[in-house]
């Protein structure tokens, strides 16, 4: 039964070998479809970018809609909003990045480079808490401004988020992210 | 197939001869049943049935409610409510669904808390209790899966914190999060493999069961006084055991009774009543609930995931020291996992020779104090993340990593042990004996 003379190895260890290494390679190759068709499938990836009318969003206030599966806030902000969120030291930010697909990453968390538009008037957003993926309430938490205009709060594990949507107070890691978005006329907004 | 010296199945007839030669599977059902077991067991040691009933209730309902149920999240939300009015005696299965899954995690609770009151996860028994710790995530896993399935709000914002506890591991989370949903969102994807692991899962903890029931049946069960079965001779263990069947099976059904006319009781008249309103309204992406709850049974554990946000310092700390790998998102699912995994690590954290909380006078405190702590988490975690709570919540998940990682060591070391009986008779005679007048002296020796 011992082959433990022939150091030059036998017909019985290449066989043992051979049959191992394609056992081996035969399960990779079987349970990497079977991983692999968990992820998204092809119809999922497809929707990629939506067209958004905003001629109905007034001045302080907000619209959501779905994109990815996801809200998107859209938020026509107060000028007494963009005050607040352009009077905030970066050194008060727990998340100093400005979380913004639009511009480049190590972008510092000013206003100016989280607003859609150079006034500040639009804001658009991720509507997804940065902690566990809830969506936080508008208007709402301790970084309102002019008695409740403003803010977010997630009620999920009571993150705040300010008037820019960066995050202030909570367990929530980062700002909520600005997604790839433009203006493609007056009106209308393109997401994605 | 145990340890412990018992009469074994000889079979008899011929055509049991015949049988026993080919496939010794009355043999094993024999040695099974009439497995010697300590005869001072207390009610403590009845949740073992009730779980295996629990189990067996959730397959045989779950099985009959996929027959009506539709995984796809346009029809989810309505083919419950059909179950509801339209199937016959649908109402009935649905509850009895749903509170059976409330009753497998009270016997699970209770049987947790037996284990480590009594010392049963200690050697030579820690691969039962591992086993018990897998069967208890799986549990976990399923009850989590299945609640998504109504597709109503509380799944909905369920599934997605959940899955969201996954996109918090560094580099790697967000593509775990989304092969998870199968999506960039929860989504028809995610409720269609919840279905199909929902359906798969119990079979799993089945076939774990097994594993975890021959696993104490090589070591023996553990008894209240943690001392052992005598295996010196087949007289001396019969002396301390009794046979599992019928005195066992019938102690266990009569408890099992008791337990199921409060479980019908809330089946039948407050079946929603360990249930959220907000599930009753149909899934909806662009609103969160103002409350998301879990489940009562994982309120302790969405408790400790709560208690370290950012401005902890243990948080700030681990923050600093990975270079800001972990954060206090991270670190809060670290803690959450941990706190299970701490448990499941009891066998080698706990230091004391001595078995049995019954001869331990100061860890008794430390323990009642455990499942008092247990309690207060699983009240925080139903109360929102505002005011006191918070606090509350870490006091509570410190206590519960220091119980395991600080007292359970250094109590093997500190604390000066009570007598133990010398054997289970000893305990016997002592507690149930007929002539015993002085109950409560634990070194009685008998007169045989």
């Amino acid at each position: 039964m011992s082959n433990a003379e022939h150091h030059e190895g036998t017909r019985r260890d290449f066989l043992y070998y051979a049959t191992a290494g394609a056992g081996a390679v035969a399960t990779g190759a079987a349970v990497w479809p079977l991983v692999n068709q968990m992820n998204p499938s092809a119809d999922v990836l497809a929707l990629s970018s939506i067209r958004v009318d905003v001629s109905g969003v007034s001045e302080g206030s907000q619209i959501t809609v779905k994109w990815l599966g996801k809200p998107v806030f859209i938020r026509r902000r107060t000028p007494v909003e963009i005050e607040a969120a352009r009077n905030v030291d970066l050194s008060d930010l727990p998340d100093q990045v400005a979380r913004n697909a639009n511009i480049e990453e190590s972008a510092d968390a000013t206003d100016e480079n989280r607003a859609l538009d150079e006034t500040g008037e639009w804001l658009v957003q991720m509507g997804v808490c940065t902690h566990l993926g809830c969506v936080p309430l508008g208007n709402a938490g301790d970084y309102t401004v002019d008695s409740g205009v403003g803010g977010w709060f997630c009620p999920c594990h009571g993150s705040h988020y300010d008037t820019s949507g960066r995050i202030r107070k909570g367990p929530a890691p980062e700002n909520l992210p600005v997604p790839p978005a433009e203006f493609v006329d007056e009106t209308t907004i393109l997401l994605g | 197939m145990s340890g412990i010296p018992h009469d074994h199945y000889e079979p008899s007839t011929g055509g049991e001869k015949w049988l026993h030669k080919r496939l010794p599977i009355v043999g094993l059902m024999y040695d099974t049943l009439m497995l010697p077991t300590p005869k001072n067991l207390n009610w403590m040691w009845i949740w073992g049935i009730v779980l295996t009933f629990c189990l067996a209730l959730q397959i045989i309902t779950g099985v009959v409610l996929a027959m009506h149920y539709t995984p796809h999240v346009d029809q989810a939300f309505a083919s419950i409510e059909h179950i509801m009015r339209n199937v016959n005696g649908g109402a009935m299965l649905r509850y009895l669904h749903m509170n059976g899954a409330s009753l497998f995690f009270v016997a699970v609770y209770a049987h947790i808390f037996r284990g480590l009151y009594y010392g049963s996860y200690k050697a030579p028994r820690e691969i039962t209790w591992i086993i018990g710790m897998l069967i208890y995530l799986l549990m976990m896993g399923t009850a989590f899966m299945g609640y998504v399935l109504p597709w109503g709000q509380m799944s909905f914002w369920g599934a997605t914190v959940i899955t969201g506890l996954f996109g918090a591991i560094p580099f790697v989370g967000e593509s775990i999060q989304t092969w998870l949903l199968g999506g960039p969102a929860v989504d028809n994807a995610t409720l269609n493999r919840f279905f199909s692991l929902h359906y798969l899962m119990p079979f799993i903890i089945a076939g774990l069961v097994i594993v975890h029931i021959w696993a104490f049946h090589t070591t023996g069960n553990n008894n209240p006084t943690g001392v052992e079965v005598r295996r010196t001779s087949k007289a001396d263990a019969e002396k301390d055991t009794l046979p599992f069947w019928p005195y066992f099976v019938i102690k266990d059904l009569f408890a099992l009774a008791v337990i199921l006319v409060v479980f019908f009781a809330v089946v039948g008249f407050m079946p929603n009543y360990l249930g959220h309103p907000d599930n009753y309204i149909e899934a909806n992406p662009l609103v969160t609930p103002a409350h998301i709850v879990p489940e009562w049974y994982f309120l302790p554990f969405y408790a400790i995931l709560r208690a370290f946000d950012s401005e902890v310092w243990v948080v700030i700390a681990a923050n600093f020291l990975t270079g800001g790998i972990v954060d206090a998102k991270f670190f809060g699912v670290l803690a959450m996992f941990g706190s299970i995994a701490v448990m499941a690590l009891a066998p080698w954290l706990d230091t004391s020779s001595v078995r049995s909380g019954r001869y331990r006078p100061m860890f008794k405190w430390w323990f009642w104090l455990f499942v008092v702590n247990f309690f207060v988490l699983m009240w925080v975690g139903a109360m929102p993340a505002e005011g006191i709570y918070p606090y509350i919540a870490l006091i509570g998940s410190t206590y519960w990593f220091a119980y395991f990682l600080v007292i359970l060591p250094l109590l093997g070391v500190l604390e000066k042990p009570l007598p133990q009986p010398d054997t289970i008779e000893d305990d016997y005679k002592t507690n149930y004996g007929k002539s015993s007048t002085n109950a409560g002296a634990p070194a009685a020796t008998p007169a045989e």
